[in-house]
């Protein structure tokens, strides 16, 4: 049934997120759970919280130089 | 049988005649009432004044009726309270009407921007990391109460949105998990007392007028465009400054209990950007568009009352004094 379909938004801006409690495997056969009613997984692969997001996708910019750096 | 919840703090002191008068109403005299228009809007009387109105709706005060919060008296010292502080915000902030500018630039990372967080991060001491917590209690022993106002002043999707938010901020069922608890946790960690209310008296009004422009939000329904924006602003900043603020405390050598706090606002709130942005700020604009120049408000005036208190608590502490306004030295336990 296509209601009980788990719903993920790929927001193409930074992370992936997930709607319920996920179970995650990491490449190390490690698992992390996360209870949370919604999930942000990185997806830019710049997270220092693998595999959740930690906002570090955002454009980062040098104000007395006025250019940006990458993070 | 006493009607006050057992943990309402007490009264604090006044800190002039607008805050002397209004502690006098609380306690249910009917002093004469001075003129308030002549205060203030960012000083430290208005503000306590402000602060101690707004209380009743959430936890009161142990001496003061749970009746006064209806009560007229109160209200209408309030009302010219509110007038006075929002008009010098509206005053004070530029007005604009284009959300989605407003909100790409607080999604930007200045990397050389310096705030209190950055400060503690670099090299903040222990005695200025506990001050900034004493001072943020304020707000987080009851945190996203003041956001909770607004959830009957909404509609359909943003409402559901908003309260998914609120649900995490409680605990998700769990409260043990309440952020207002993990607060506590780490003030205890800390060596701070998790009294609530416990530092009203040391605040300055720079903290004090932070609070209360969400109380004023969430209490208004006229006002809930504002409200809006006050709580995206939070939910979009407190990812990158709750992470330097780990940082500070692993540099500082707190415990990884008193580190807890901070360490799930970096995720938590890495999520709730999401929702307050797509959930709860596009359906809304899409629904009610004439709110946008009240959330670009809510925004720009969050953002002016937080550089108050970051230039107060920073020139403070330059200076090698404590931020604290009872002169209690938060150098010491």
């Amino acid at each position: 049934m296509a209601e009980a379909r788990r719903r993920v938004i790929v927001t193409g801006e930074g992370p992936i997120l997930v709607y319920g409690p996920v179970d995650v495997e990491m490449p190390d056969g490690t698992r992390v759970h996360s209870d949370r009613v919604v999930t942000a997984l990185c997806a830019c692969g710049r997270s220092r919280h693998r595999p959740f997001c930690d906002t570090s996708h955002r454009r980062r910019v040098r104000d007395d130089e006025g250019k940006e750096h990458g993070p | 049988m006493t009607r006050t919840m057992s943990e309402a703090p007490t009264l604090p002191a006044p800190r002039g005649p607008v805050s002397e008068a209004v502690l006098s109403v609380l306690r249910g005299d009917r002093p004469a009432l001075p003129a308030v228009d002549g205060s203030a809007p960012y000083g430290e009387d208005l503000q306590l004044a402000l602060y101690c109105c707004y209380e009743l709706h959430y936890r009161g005060f142990r001496e003061v009726d749970p009746d006064r919060e209806w009560d007229p008296a109160v209200l209408r010292i309030r009302a010219e309270l509110e007038g006075l502080f929002l008009s010098a915000l509206r005053d004070d902030v530029p007005a604009g009407a284009d959300v989605g500018s407003e909100l790409d630039a607080l999604l930007v990372e200045h990397v050389d921007a310096f705030g209190v967080s950055h400060h503690l991060r670099r090299h903040g001491q222990l005695w200025q990391l506990r001050e900034y917590v004493a001072h943020r209690s304020l707000y987080h022993l009851k945190e996203a109460d003041p956001q909770t106002f607004v959830i009957p002043r909404l509609n359909g999707p943003p409402k559901a949105a908003l309260v998914t938010v609120q649900h995490d901020e409680y605990g998700a069922g769990a409260p043990e998990r309440a952020h207002s608890k993990l607060f506590a946790d780490m003030m205890t960690e800390l060596g701070l007392c998790t009294d609530y209310g416990a530092y009203l008296d040391s605040a300055p009004a720079e903290i004090l007028a932070e609070v209360n422009l969400m109380s004023l939000c969430g209490l208004h329904r006229g006002l809930r465009g504002a409200l809006i924006g006050q709580f995206a602003t939070i939910e979009l900043t407190s990812s990158p400054g709750s992470d330097r603020l780990v940082k500070a405390m692993r540099r500082l050598g707190c415990s990884p209990a008193a580190l807890r706090f901070y360490a799930e606002h970096v995720e938590a709130d890495a999520v709730h950007e999401q929702l307050v942005r797509r959930g709860v700020i596009a359906p809304l604009l899409s629904a009610e568009p004439e709110l946008a120049p009240d959330v670009v408000f809510g925004i720009r005036a969050s953002m002016f009352l937080a550089a108050r208190s970051d230039d107060l608590l920073l020139r403070h502490w330059n200076r090698g004094e404590s931020s604290f306004r009872d002169g209690v030295d938060g150098r010491k336990p």
